[in-house]
């Protein structure tokens, strides 16, 4: 999850890394306030979660508490890509000397964190790196034994930095490389970190990802910052049928039916597992059908679990059919899984042999789910028949795609627009 | 023969009294010869038994009930304890562990894997579904029940890779019916970090005498396909490659994360074109369907025979 620039650089004030007397607010008059307090130049940026701001016109600098309350208003009024702004941030306009660059990220095939440093700053690091290869240093660093000094310091040197601006980035690493640790982050980069005319060093710009898998672990750094427990920070906010779907999956702790994204097409998902579905969905979409949704099922859900998927996907609008798919299944039990996408259809009063296009989830207890499925009259097929051909059936039922306009499969590509509210 | 273990491995289950974990013993005791799981762990319930296998407070206890170093051991505990459970494992000088747990911050992984490699241990995994050698041995969940495992997996030549547990099986199966069988199938999980990536595991089918091809399931995410694609190209491997990659759809959809925990994309390079290219470059095939993948590794395989 990743922070806005507000919560990192509090992040990096807590660390012990020098920060501007910067202050963060909603309000345009609070932010002629805090530019009275600056008593100086400042700048505002806008708490926006998505790149180009500068571009965007989402910062901005001020000479008066005046202009930074005039700005303020604007910027809280502009939607940069689409992304609303958490607020703004007034920030001193510090008399920097030079921009310099450090950050951490995993590296996953050394299994390592990195660290990297450049004493060019402000600019994107790979664009750098790829310019001047000379200015940027990189140094993994152990998971195990504790982070030292000397690793910050050999990263520094490595790029020519030399004299008391070495000393004085130093502690700045260290601390930096300390606290993408302890917090689980992915990334903590502090870019551009500023050195002042007074030779002194503060960041003024920072960017943080928090593990989503972690997140349980820093409660209390994410309540003292304001984070809310239900902000995914996901690319897009869930939609209310991705909510719902988290509500069926949260039902019970049964194995899993969710992990519900929403498309704009009719033939409904009832698919899995992870890898099955990724599968699944490309091959719908190669044979020219248009799914309303993307969704996974697996560890073995309960009947009443599988039930209020197929009846969340049924319900949705524009949905005709429903295709319930799944890679061989070896915990997952398919009876079980057949009798809740049954169940589902007659309890909103559908024929399940009508609107279950197909079942294909062949594995455990599938001689018992088929016998079930037999009975209702609804099209199953075993693992002889793959996943490819079992998602051109649902879609050739569906009447849409290559099966009805003969058009090649590889060029059939059908729309992904996600999330559009129906 | 195979990878990783064989008939005569012997390994413990930590969290054998989960409802997950006793499943999963007994599906290990009943397939093949018959693993042989020495014991299991699970603190506070030592004196019990799980399917006749008897339960220890701790690995050493287990260690000691069996009287000789165990190979391996399954991990699945919950995410919260599960770095404890492996460095136990590892400090009691177990040498191959298998984590069946997912949602393990990567931080974790990353320290059970650099303490692994420090005491020469090997992990697969996390959210992963372990090893199976057909018809001899199978460690974790993989195949499911020994009766499916059956029906799925065959013995013979093909050494198969994958980031989706649910995967290995569906393409195991599409292969054994095709008439190719696998010398040892390995889930390798689906996280952002993981004890072992296919570039880590080719050494070991390269030294095995019954592979003679390698099929992999691959995903958007990540830098182990690029990892793969150049340890090809440098070491010139005897044996042929076949990938399938799912999840295409996501190149259109950058930030969002699909299937498992290591399919959001970060950058540029982790895309499925991306992806795509880099392995066709090292000369490895991308097959557009599984069902493609038997004729394409049998064309390899019939290229690469000795005349």
């Amino acid at each position: 999850m990743r922070f806005f620039e507000y919560e990192a650089r509090e992040v990096i004030k807590r660390a012990g890394i020098p920060v501007t007397d910067y202050g963060f607010t909603t309000d345009a008059a609070e932010a002629g306030e805090i530019a009275r307090r600056i008593a100086g130049p400042t700048v505002i940026k806008s708490q926006v979660l998505t790149g180009g701001r500068m571009k965007a016109g989402g910062v901005q600098f001020a000479d008066t508490p005046e202009q930074a309350e005039a700005h303020a208003r604007e910027i809280l009024a502009l939607e940069i890509n689409g992304h609303a702004p958490r607020g703004v941030l007034v920030d001193p306009k510090a008399q920097v000397e030079q921009e310099y660059y450090a950050g951490v990220v995993w590296d996953g095939t050394r299994k390592q964190p990195v660290m990297i440093f450049s004493p060019v700053g402000g600019i994107d690091i790979e664009q750098v790196a790829e310019e001047q290869p000379e200015k940027v240093g990189r140094r993994h660093f152990s998971n195990i034994l504790p982070f030292s000094g000397f690793e910050a310091k050999e990263v520094i040197a490595a790029t020519g930095v030399s004299g008391s601006a070495l000393n004085k980035l130093v502690p700045i690493l260290t601390r930096l490389a300390r606290l993408f640790v302890e917090n689980d982050m992915i990334l903590a980069e502090i870019n551009p970190l500023g050195q002042l005319t007074d030779g002194a060093f503060v960041a003024l710009d920072a960017h943080m990802d928090i593990e989503n898998e972690a997140r349980g672990r820093h409660r209390k750094l994410l309540a003292e910052l304001g984070v809310g427990e239900e902000e995914t920070r996901q690319a897009r906010e869930a939609t209310a049928f991705e909510l719902a779907g988290e509500q069926v999956d949260a039902q019970d702790h049964r194995g899993v039916a969710g992990n519900v994204t929403e498309f704009d097409g009719n033939l409904g998902l009832v698919i899995g597992a992870g890898g099955g579905s990724l599968t699944l969905f490309d091959a719908v979409r190669a044979h020219g059908g248009r799914p309303a949704n993307y969704c996974e099922i697996g560890g073995n859900p309960s009947v009443a679990k599988a039930c209020g998927l197929a009846k969340l996907v049924l319900g949705k609008p524009g949905v005709e059919r429903i295709a319930v798919m799944m890679s061989i299944v070896s915990n997952t039990r398919v009876d079980l899984v057949a009798r809740g996408v049954i169940k589902a259809c007659l309890e909103l009063g559908h024929d399940p042999a009508e609107k279950i296009a197909i079942f294909r989830i062949p594995g455990a207890w599938e001689e018992e789910g088929f016998k079930i499925l037999a009975r209702y009259g609804v099209e199953y097929v075993d693992r002889s028949v793959s996943l490819n051909e079992a998602a051109r059936r649902a879609v050739e039922k569906i009447g849409g795609g290559d099966a009805a306009t003969g058009a090649p499969a590889a060029q059939a590509a059908g729309g992904v627009a996600p999330g559009s509210e129906s | 023969m195979s990878i990783l273990i064989d008939a005569d491995t012997t390994f413990i289950v930590q969290g054998i009294t989960g409802r997950e974990a006793v499943n999963l013993t007994r599906e290990c005791l009943d397939y093949g010869a018959g693993a042989k799981v020495v014991g299991g762990v699970t603190p506070g319930r030592l004196g019990r038994d799980v399917h006749g296998v008897p339960v220890f407070d701790t690995v050493a206890q287990a260690v000691q009930g069996h009287g000789a170093p165990i190979d391996g051991s399954v991990v699945t505990v919950p995410p919260a304890f599960t770095k404890d459970a492996v460095f136990e494992a590892i400090e009691n000088g177990v040498k191959l562990i298998v984590i069946v747990t997912e949602r393990i911050p990567r931080r974790d992984v990353a320290e059970m894997v650099e303490l692994a490699t420090l005491r020469g241990a090997r992990i697969i995994g996390p959210n992963c579904l372990g090893i199976i050698v057909p018809d001899v041995v199978k460690m974790g969940g993989i195949g499911g029940p020994a009766k499916n495992a059956a029906q799925a997996y065959t013995p013979g030549p093909i050494g198969v890779i994958s980031r989706s547990g649910g995967m290995t099986t569906e393409m195991s199966s599409t292969l054994s019916a095709a008439g190719l069988g696998q010398s040892t199938a390995v889930s390798i999980g689906g996280d952002a970090i993981i004890g072992s990536t296919y570039a880590e595991l080719m050494p070991l089918f390269e030294a095995d005498a019954q592979t003679q091809g390698i099929v992999i399931y691959t995903e958007p995410g990540g830098r182990t396909e690029a990892e793969l694609a150049r340890w090809v190209t440098e070491n010139r491997s005897r044996l042929p490659i076949v990938a399938f990659m799912a999840g295409r759809f996501m190149d259109e959809m950058p930030g969002m994360s699909f299937g498992h925990a290591g399919t959001i994309v970060e950058g540029k390079e982790d895309t499925a074109s991306e992806k795509i290219t880099r392995l066709a470059q090292a000369g490895i095939a991308v097959a557009e369907r599984i069902e493609d993948i038997p004729a394409m590794i049998a064309e390899k395989l019939a290229e690469r025979a000795p005349a």
